[in-house]
């Protein structure tokens, strides 16, 4: 028999080695390069951005988004939306303020009871999203109304008003203070606990991102579904896990702005799910999951604190700040759009 | 005796891994397939042909676990078995390797690689990937196969097709595999890429698995196969060993289409599955020349 010989086949071409390009291939590299020029353009074009009193306030302005952007950028990276983070931030705060001004309830009991309830929505997020099969996008827009509504009938139910003041005058308020709400100065800039708080949870996401199965897992569901469940990843877990992850950022958020501040307003948080998102996106996350990076929501949101706060500074008309985020963004997907193409390869 | 058989002899005087006996899966009132009998011996290749719809797709998710088979009987080892779920099948040591090769294309080579077992060191919080460890298995297990990646860290969609595939195959093998099932791991790849993905079937062969290789080309079946099982309409053309065929009489067979077809099935009934059935379809296939297609009559000689 004459059978050609077709199994020998000659050497694959061999890949070159560009380390540069590995660099440029990271999702925060965009982030960076941004935050750098924003920080560089407001130290110039203003006297107090970079100064200890004015980072003071940028980074507090970054902490709270910077939080929240981290835990999103997760969620994205496993493939979801949460358009209810924003208000669960409000939802939070409402809670132990009404719990403990209107009812007398022990504030560290209503501060538990609050995570109780946001990880509960997280979980029903999750378990709607992924026992149904309708995108995360609907779902949450469905649970971010009903939590919105929430948040100001029945706030306005109890108290008559639409928002909570005069938190300070609850006993123990002082023992729980410390923990989100409080500052200390350095130089003439007042410095939050909540830059602390934005540091350790982006230092805590990379490190499950990166090092651990279940970071290994949220690449995968968000990345290709499929193939997570045939090889038998646990993907009803991780994606629950991960919307009671943002839940749970959201109670932080919450708790942060609610001993900041001792106020809370019934419509607190409506409208910033989206900054997150942007925050998101901008770090280089994809908007279709399996990519993204922690550290690049952080610079996300520290490039929205620098904005926000340097467009004060320079005493330009605040408004031009969404004009800002939404070019941003684009710029940003357009980035990724690129990136992805490619390092992402054909498929 | 095979003539490609490399494996000493004594991988065919022992017990089958995996045989089927007149199995058959109806859904419903329709016949998926029925009456499909082979076998899989450690360090030979069952190919398993049909054209679309042919029953090959029904026949692996039976012996993947997918399905349980509405008739006939799996033995694993000799053993009756069912397996309730792909699960465990893969506790069995049936690994299937699907079209999508169930890769994550923007995750990195090693990560695709033990997803779903990945190792970790420390214990409670501080369990942790393996990196280090999961990188050099992952290089060492692909150099054994032949695939020269000298960057695990890259994601597994910038290889080719053919690599794919053969990260997914050297994937199993590592996890335990005795029987190795592929689904046409050929079909969306190139003349050059499928050598590619030929050889790395070989060489699991080679290292004394069965393997199961469905596809609907004779020319990447015949190579590497020791048994051909040919599907038609959900019934068997016949399961024939290297010995009892030769390429052109395979391809013909393959490429009977709806005239052979019917003949395949009188035949089938009037005279059983003797080899004279094969000559007599070679006879019916030399009268039709257009449908036998030139690579078959050039080998047949």
């Amino acid at each position: 028999m004459t059978t050609t010989d077709i199994v020998t086949v000659g050497n694959r071409p061999r890949l070159e080695r560009r380390p540069l390009r590995k660099i440029f291939a990271r999702p925060e590299i965009g982030a960076l390069v941004a935050a750098l020029a924003v920080m560089l353009f407001f130290s110039v074009y203003t006297s107090n951005f970079m100064t200890l009193s004015g980072a003071g306030v940028w980074l507090e302005s970054a902490s709270t988004f910077g939080i929240m952007a981290v835990a999103v950028a997760l969620l994205m990276i496993g493939g979801e939306f949460d358009l209810s983070a924003g208000v669960m931030t409000g939802f939070t705060a409402l809670i132990v303020g009404v719990l403990t001004s209107h009812y007398g309830l022990n504030i560290w009991v209503a501060v538990l009871i609050s995570l109780v309830a946001a990880l509960a929505v997280g979980a029903l997020n999750g378990f709607l999203v992924m026992r149904t099969g309708l995108p995360s996008f609907i779902v949450t827009l469905g649970t971010f109304f009903v939590l919105a509504g929430i948040d100001l009938a029945v706030t306005k139910l109890i108290t008559g008003q639409v928002a909570i003041q005069g938190m300070t005058r609850v006993p123990f308020y002082d023992s729980v203070q410390p923990l989100f709400g409080s500052s200390i100065q350095i130089g003439g800039g007042t410095f939050y606990v909540s830059v602390l708080w934005w540091f350790a949870a982006t230092i805590l996401a990379t490190w499950v991102l990166l090092r651990t199965r279940a970071g290994n897992w949220i690449f995968a569901v968000g990345g290709q579904l499929n193939s997570s469940r045939q090889v038998g990843v646990p993907v009803l877990k991780t994606k629950v896990g991960l919307f009671m992850t943002t839940a749970g950022a959201a109670w932080l958020v919450g708790m942060i702005s609610l001993f900041r501040t001792s106020t809370v307003q019934a419509n607190t948080g409506v409208g910033q799910e989206f900054i997150y998102i942007i925050c998101a996106v901008v770090g280089g996350c994809l908007l279709t999951g399996g990519y993204g990076s922690a550290i690049g929501a952080a610079l996300g949101a520290l490039i929205y604190g620098m904005v926000f706060q340097g467009i004060t500074f320079a005493q330009w008309d605040t408004n031009w700040l969404r004009t800002f985020l939404g070019a941003m963004l684009l710029l940003a997907v357009f980035l990724n759009h690129f990136v992805r193409t490619r390092a992402g390869g054909a498929r | 005796m095979s003539a490609t058989n490399k494996t000493t002899g004594t991988a065919r005087s022992t017990t089958p891994i995996v045989e089927v006996r007149e199995i058959g899966k109806s859904y419903g009132p329709v016949n998926a397939l029925s009456g499909v009998s082979t076998t899989v011996n450690t360090g030979e290749v069952t190919c398993v042909l049909g054209d679309n719809g042919a029953g090959k797709s029904t026949f692996i998710k039976i012996l993947a676990g997918v399905h349980t088979p509405s008739e006939g009987e799996l033995l694993l080892d000799g053993e009756p078995v069912r397996f309730s779920s792909p699960r465990a099948a893969l506790d069995a040591g049936i690994a299937t390797v699907y079209q999508d090769l169930a890769v994550v294309p923007l995750m990195p080579v090693w990560r695709n690689f033990f997803l779903g077992s990945e190792l970790t060191r420390g214990v409670g919080p501080l369990r942790r990937l393996d990196v280090k460890e999961m990188k050099r298995i992952t290089y060492t297990e692909l150099d054994n196969m032949g695939i020269d990646l000298r960057d695990v860290d890259q994601p597994i969609g910038t290889l080719s097709g053919g690599e794919r595939q053969c990260v997914a195959i050297a994937r199993a093998v590592y996890f335990g595999a005795r029987v190795l099932i592929l689904d046409e791991p050929t079909a969306a790849l190139g003349v050059k890429q499928s050598g590619v993905v030929l050889k790395y079937i070989a060489r699991s062969r080679d290292r004394g698995l069965g393997v199961v290789f469905i596809t609907h080309n004779p020319h990447h079946a015949y190579p590497v196969g020791d048994r051909f099982l040919l599907l038609n309409r959900g019934s068997s053309l016949g399961n024939f060993e290297k010995k009892e065929i030769t390429l052109g009489q395979l391809t013909s067979l393959m490429a009977g289409g709806a005239e052979l077809d019917s003949l395949a099935h009188e035949l089938e009934r009037e005279m059983g599955r003797e080899s004279s059935l094969v000559q007599q379809f070679e006879a019916e296939a030399e009268r039709l020349p257009g449908v036998v297609g030139e690579a078959g009559s050039r080998v047949r000689e």
